[in-house]
């Protein structure tokens, strides 16, 4: 055996191939993920035209600028909006689906699997499904609401149910992945607990709230943060679910990452663009914190 | 399963509880189903059927389909998405794998912080790195290639951090056995540890398979001729120009959909355990 060949030890010899294992992908994650982080944070501090040669810089002029763009503000609380309506929606949907499936005898698979389809398809193809079903004239939501002798409604062409109905695609997305979780979540409670409480004649409403839901924290917890994330970097809805992808009608259903996209790509201001990255940045850096704060307080029970 | 089913069971005959359920869960099921109904169902309408009011056609036809065919190169975007989604998996599955084993069965200096150092890459969000890409590919001139496309998505922190975890379960002194038997390095990763951590692979790769078959911001900067679209950038536009053609909007939709829904219902089981398992998300 080559145990000393090439005067190394054993540990040393692995040692080596450790690092040659890890060289190709050191490469990709420092030239891929680390600095382009770094080249983004540089190119906000310039005024980046890509179709001009002269790059001047610009100092902290981009973020100046941002703060008193009135569209930047719209996105900005537009992505709040689609993110404190969407992941509430979602987790009590997706709780109540949970809940009742756990209790469920028999088609417990099949009602997991219809639920979690559209969650695996394209989003979108799911768009443009939706926006058809939104269709003020021919579309069958209003169909429906005619059917029940309620008023008709113009959805995706009224700046006031716009960013709502863009939430109800969204949720109705996302929905299956919060089931999945939920009942890994519920499967993970002890039986002993629920025993345990029914002899000190606990009913139904008090087993859910007090042994379900606080045993359930940890994964309310995740998929609030996960769902926050996903929530604040919707795009594709948006661009495929309004008029020639504007985000329209009237910015009314812009995101921050659409703003930063038509900034970029459309009137290709890369500096300013790379200004509003930083800021989705530290906003999903700021989530990060307080959800290690929050994980890292664990309860006993 | 005991749970609160046998409280409710003495207030309730148990046969009413689940009616009840069922009743719940089968309007939930119809309200997830209807959208897809209502694609099919005008996929298959012929043009002038659209607008009459009627959910289901009258005389169904496949020529929206063929219509679409003809319009625009469909099947090269399909083409397109597979080469993408399947190049790009299994990268992640050997590159992740490879850092995953290397993290947890070798012993060097600097392990801990090259681990956090990639793990740190997980808190950037793609849209900040997409206009140094661009940048990047411009210069290089890989905007319209398959390179272009697939590069950022080679490898995952995500996965290496997944794999890390379940190569982590194997026993040391199994790699040790292997190593007296004259077994190489990378031989104890491809022949032993690979196996061995096959229910995390596949979770991994689908999830990848359908992250990238689905993606649709990278791949709508990067592409601009026609041909190298892939299916999601290729259908955004093409439902764009198609005006209130939604017959031909929604057959390219479900030319879209159908082959994941084939592959989701074939993977069902596997799909959603690795989902609980992993925690991940598509």
């Amino acid at each position: 055996m080559a145990v000393r060949s090439r005067g190394l030890t054993l540990g040393q010899r692995r040692m080596v191939w450790a690092y040659i294992f890890l060289f190709v992908p050191l490469v990709f994650f420092i030239s891929i993920r680390v600095a382009p982080t770094l080249f983004a944070m540089s190119v906000s501090l310039f005024q980046w035209d890509i179709l001009s040669p002269e790059k001047p810089w610009m100092g902290l002029e981009n973020y100046r600028n941002l703060f008193h763009d009135d569209v930047f503000w719209k996105a900005l609380t537009n992505t709040l909006l689609y993110v404190a309506l969407s992941v509430p929606l979602a987790l009590v949907f997706g709780l109540s689906v949970a809940l009742l499936l756990q209790r469920a005898i028999h088609w417990k698979g099949f009602f997991r699997a219809l639920y979690f389809i559209p969650f695996v398809t394209s989003t979108v193809a799911i768009s443009w499904v939706w926006r058809w079903m939104y269709e003020p004239t021919f579309g069958p939501l209003n169909k429906l609401l005619a059917l029940l002798g309620l008023p008709e409604q113009t959805f995706l062409a009224n700046p006031d149910q716009a960013l709502p109905s863009i939430v109800v695609a969204i949720t109705w997305q996302a929905v299956g992945f919060y089931i999945i979780i939920f009942l890994a979540g519920l499967e993970a409670i002890p039986s002993d607990f629920y025993d345990a409480a029914k002899i000190d004649g606990a009913d139904g409403w008090n087993l859910f709230r007090h042994i379900t839901l606080p045993l359930l924290n940890p994964t309310i917890v995740f998929l609030t943060v996960i769902g926050t994330i996903t929530g604040i970097q919707v795009f594709t809805q948006v661009l495929n679910m309004s008029y020639q992808g504007m985000g329209g009608p009237l910015n009314s259903t812009k995101s921050l990452v659409l703003f930063i996209y038509q900034q970029a790509f459309q009137s290709f201001k890369m500096g300013y663009a790379a200004a509003g990255t930083v800021v989705l940045f530290a906003i999903i850096l700021l989530i990060t914190l307080i959800q290690l704060r929050v994980t890292s307080r664990r309860v006993e029970y | 399963m005991t749970n609160p089913n046998q409280t409710q069971a003495h207030v309730l005959p148990r046969w009413t509880t689940q009616t009840l359920l069922y009743t719940v869960l089968l309007i939930g099921g119809i309200v997830m189903v209807i959208p897809f109904v209502w694609m099919l169902a005008t996929s298959l309408k012929p043009a002038k059927e659209v607008f009459l009011g009627n959910f289901f056609p009258i005389a169904p036809t496949f020529a929206n389909f063929q219509i679409v065919l003809d319009k625009v190169p469909f099947a090269r975007w399909y083409l397109n998405s597979l080469i993408v989604a399947v190049l790009t998996t299994l990268s992640v599955a050997f590159f992740d794998s490879l850092v995953g084993f290397v993290l947890a069965k070798y012993e060097f200096p600097g392990k801990n912080i090259i681990f956090i150092f990639i793990l740190s890459t997980l808190m950037v969000p793609t849209e900040m790195l997409i206009i140094p890409w661009f940048i990047l590919s411009n210069n290089l001139n890989w905007v319209d290639t398959y390179w272009g496309i697939m590069f950022p998505g080679v490898m995952s922190a995500f996965g290496v951090f997944l794999m890390k975890q379940f190569m982590e379960g194997i026993p040391s002194e199994l790699l040790d056995a292997a190593r007296i038997d004259g077994v190489s390095e990378f031989g104890l990763f491809w022949r032993i540890a690979m196996p061995l951590v096959r229910p995390a692979l596949a979770a991994l790769c689908i999830f990848t398979f359908l992250g990238n078959w689905n993606a649709f911001l990278w791949p709508v900067i990067i592409t601009e001729k026609m041909n190298m679209r892939t299916i999601p950038v290729g259908l955004s536009f093409f439902s764009g120009e198609a005006g209130a053609s939604w017959e031909l909007i929604m057959a390219g939709a479900a030319m879209a959909t159908i082959p994941v829904l084939i592959v989701f219902i074939i993977f069902q089981r596997q799909i959603i355990k690795g989902i609980a398992l992993t925690g991940l998300k598509g």
